[in-house]
């Protein structure tokens, strides 16, 4: 569809953010459940706030949503100050992990709701309810109680209830956690579809890292009531800014090493007797010292032992996994099991010594915190 | 898997208590069945000669008519007064912070510390020296203040079991929070609001110590009729009178059962 459009035609979406949040806040009872943050939301984009329980991005939903009232700070939704806009003059659509879907209330009523509040005709509500239903393959089930429903029906009358009031934001609350595996993929190539179609601005709450890699435009990683990193999927998954980051979103191999050097684009390490040279990509760099390295298992590989500028280790177990199999490694220089996937055919057994050898760009060095997760 | 000795004395151990409690809790009624059936009129066990003479003189006695019309609509009123006033009483409580909240809430809740009897004695006090006729609004009022903290907190679990994703669903969808209680809360707390309504109703219905200190005689409930009665006359008619409401009150359980499912309702789901 966008490909039709070429770049010179000005698009006629605003140029103005979506959501624009300006240093929002929150504590509970003396605990800060969000410190102050900054953000801006595209129109049109599907961002994600990504994080462990507790992180606050719940709180941040809630904050967007007007469920709960900032401590401190400014929101604007399409430019309009609504930091004290109640909910229901937020115009809004919102899906809950538990879809909360009245129970009383027939599909079709459900969907409706939003439009006999709006004082919209019968006629058109009826016409209206009918296209949302639709849109997410339900126009059969009008008339059948919420319980009648199965969970991924359930959520896509959630989905069409909330599409129904055209949301200037559609926010998402764990909105697949419910689901069974396959139908949790199937609904997010439907959603994801469904949003791209309508251009709609979504902010979407998950902890679940796969989610939000394929899902995303902008991923903002929190952890303590605090934005991490924010960015493209491929930003975060390829270049983590903080050692945060790297553990939460995919996997990391963990290496004791010491920053020896380093110039402008690359740094000096040793890892055990192993001398390394890596091409750098972050912003902050840690103190000459003791540090920890951090490499993606998939920008590793298993090498003879004792090649050049590999790091020694020893097969510890293999666990066959169907189309890989993950090799998890002793490693006198990391400081938990290394793990690595192969081909399931090209699985050393255990005991095989064997090098790890490390890619020149891509990993990270972090002093560590404590903070690993 | 074979059963050890102790297996065996703990499943019999079991039966047994079981059919203890059970007979513990059933034995006053078959006692008060058999009796009920007895023709003399000394209230005597186990009876000699059978007869239904007791269940004729209950049917036909005037003052009990008149008591059970007199609860009945003590009863209807004022279950539906505690109810309304009890369900506002608990959203407050539960849905608002404010400083005499607790202060509040032990008023609200001493009904269930003050004997029934002073709060009779107190209306009783009070109305005499504001020379309120003793009427049965009177008795509806004292009903109102013994069964109100039963209603607040079975409405107040129904509020604090509810899920408020409804009701934050319902906002963002553009309702305004008068909007969101009629259309959403309300509806989704009735099986609270009538297990909170029929609680109050039966509390009333057999409350008695309070009654007799603002009753007269032609306000006297249903209960305070059978002590007037029982004052007077020894006979087996209290007996029979006994059977009826039991069997009435379980009858009017199967109805609410039939239509609510009782658990619901009772809320021990």
């Amino acid at each position: 569809m966008s490909n039709e459009i070429s770049p010179s035609v000005p698009q006629n979406k605003p140029q103005h953010p979506a959501v624009q949040i300006d240093g929002v806040g929150k504590s509970f009872s003396g605990t800060v459940a969000l410190e102050p943050v900054w953000l801006k939301i595209r129109q049109g984009e599907f961002l994600t706030l990504l994080g462990p329980s507790g992180c606050g991005k719940t709180t941040l939903l809630n904050l967007i949503a007007g469920f709960l009232e900032a401590d401190c700070g400014e929101l604007f939704i399409n430019r309009d100050l609504v930091t004290q806009v109640p909910p229901h003059r937020r115009e809004i659509g919102i899906v809950f992990q538990n879809y909360a879907l009245f129970p009383h209330m027939t599909v079709a009523q459900n969907v409706g709701y939003g439009l006999r509040t709006r004082h919209v005709s019968k006629a058109e509500t009826a016409e209206r309810v009918r296209e949302a239903l639709e849109l997410v393959k339900l126009e059969d089930f009008a008339d059948r109680k919420p319980n009648q429903l199965s969970g991924g029906q359930q959520q896509r009358v959630a989905l069409a209830r909330a599409l129904v009031i055209r949301p200037k934001v559609l926010l998402l609350d764990e909105p697949f956690s419910a689901l069974d595996r396959n139908l949790r993929t199937a609904m997010q190539v439907e959603l994801k579809e469904i949003q791209t179609r309508l251009g709609l601005t979504t902010v979407f709450v998950t902890h679940d890292q796969s989610e939000a890699l394929s899902m995303s435009d902008r991923i903002a990683v929190m952890s303590r009531g605090q934005i991490r990193q924010i960015g493209s999927p491929t930003d975060i998954y390829d270049r983590p800014q903080n050692q945060f980051v790297s553990t939460f979103v995919g996997d990391a191999n963990l290496f004791s090493a010491t920053f020896v050097d380093r110039d402008e684009s690359s740094v000096r390490l040793t890892v055990g007797a192993t001398q390394l040279q890596l091409e750098t990509y972050q912003d902050d760099l840690p103190e000459l010292g003791p540090v920890t390295l951090f490499v993606r298992p998939e920008q590793c590989k298993l090498t003879q032992a004792g090649e050049a500028g590999s790091i020694p280790a020893t097969v510890a177990l293999t666990v066959y996994q169907g189309s890989y199999a993950e090799v998890h490694l002793d490693c006198a220089a990391a400081d938990n099991r290394v793990m690595q996937r192969v081909p399931a055919s090209e699985a050393p057994i255990a005991g095989t010594k064997v090098g790890i050898a490390l890619p020149s760009r891509g990993p990270a060095i972090y002093k560590l915190n404590g903070e690993v997760e | 898997m074979k059963k050890s000795f102790f297996d065996h004395l703990l499943d019999w151990s079991g039966r047994i208590l079981l059919t203890m409690i059970l007979g513990f809790v059933l034995l006053p009624f078959l006692v008060v069945f058999i009796a009920s059936f007895n023709d003399s009129a000394i209230l005597s066990f186990p009876p000699k000669n059978w007869s239904l003479r007791w269940y004729t003189n209950a049917i036909e006695y005037r003052d009990f008519g008149k008591g059970l019309v007199n609860s009945l609509k003590i009863a209807a009123i004022g279950a539906t007064c505690a109810m309304i006033a009890g369900s506002g009483f608990a959203y407050v409580l539960n849905r608002y912070e404010f400083s005499l909240k607790s202060v509040l809430n032990s008023i609200l809740m001493s009904p269930l510390i003050i004997p029934n009897f002073t709060i009779g004695l107190g209306l009783l006090i009070l109305s005499t020296a504001a020379s309120l006729p003793r009427t049965i609004w009177l008795v509806i009022g004292v009903h109102v203040i013994i069964v109100l903290p039963f209603v607040i907190r079975s409405v107040y679990v129904s509020l604090q079991n509810f899920e408020r994703r409804y009701e934050q669903a319902a906002e963002s969808l553009g309702a305004s929070p008068l909007r969101v209680l009629l259309t959403i809360t309300l509806p989704l707390l009735v099986p609270g609001l009538i297990s909170g309504a029929l609680f109050a109703a039966i509390l009333s219905f057999n409350e008695f110590t309070a009654s007799l200190f603002v009753v007269n005689q032609s306000t006297q409930t249903f209960p305070v009729a059978m002590y007037n009665y029982v004052r007077e006359y020894a006979d087996p008619t209290l007996a029979a009178v006994s059977v009826i409401y039991v069997i009435a009150v379980a009858a009017l359980l199967l109805v609410v059962h039939k239509f609510f499912r009782l658990e619901k309702v009772l809320n021990v789901e």
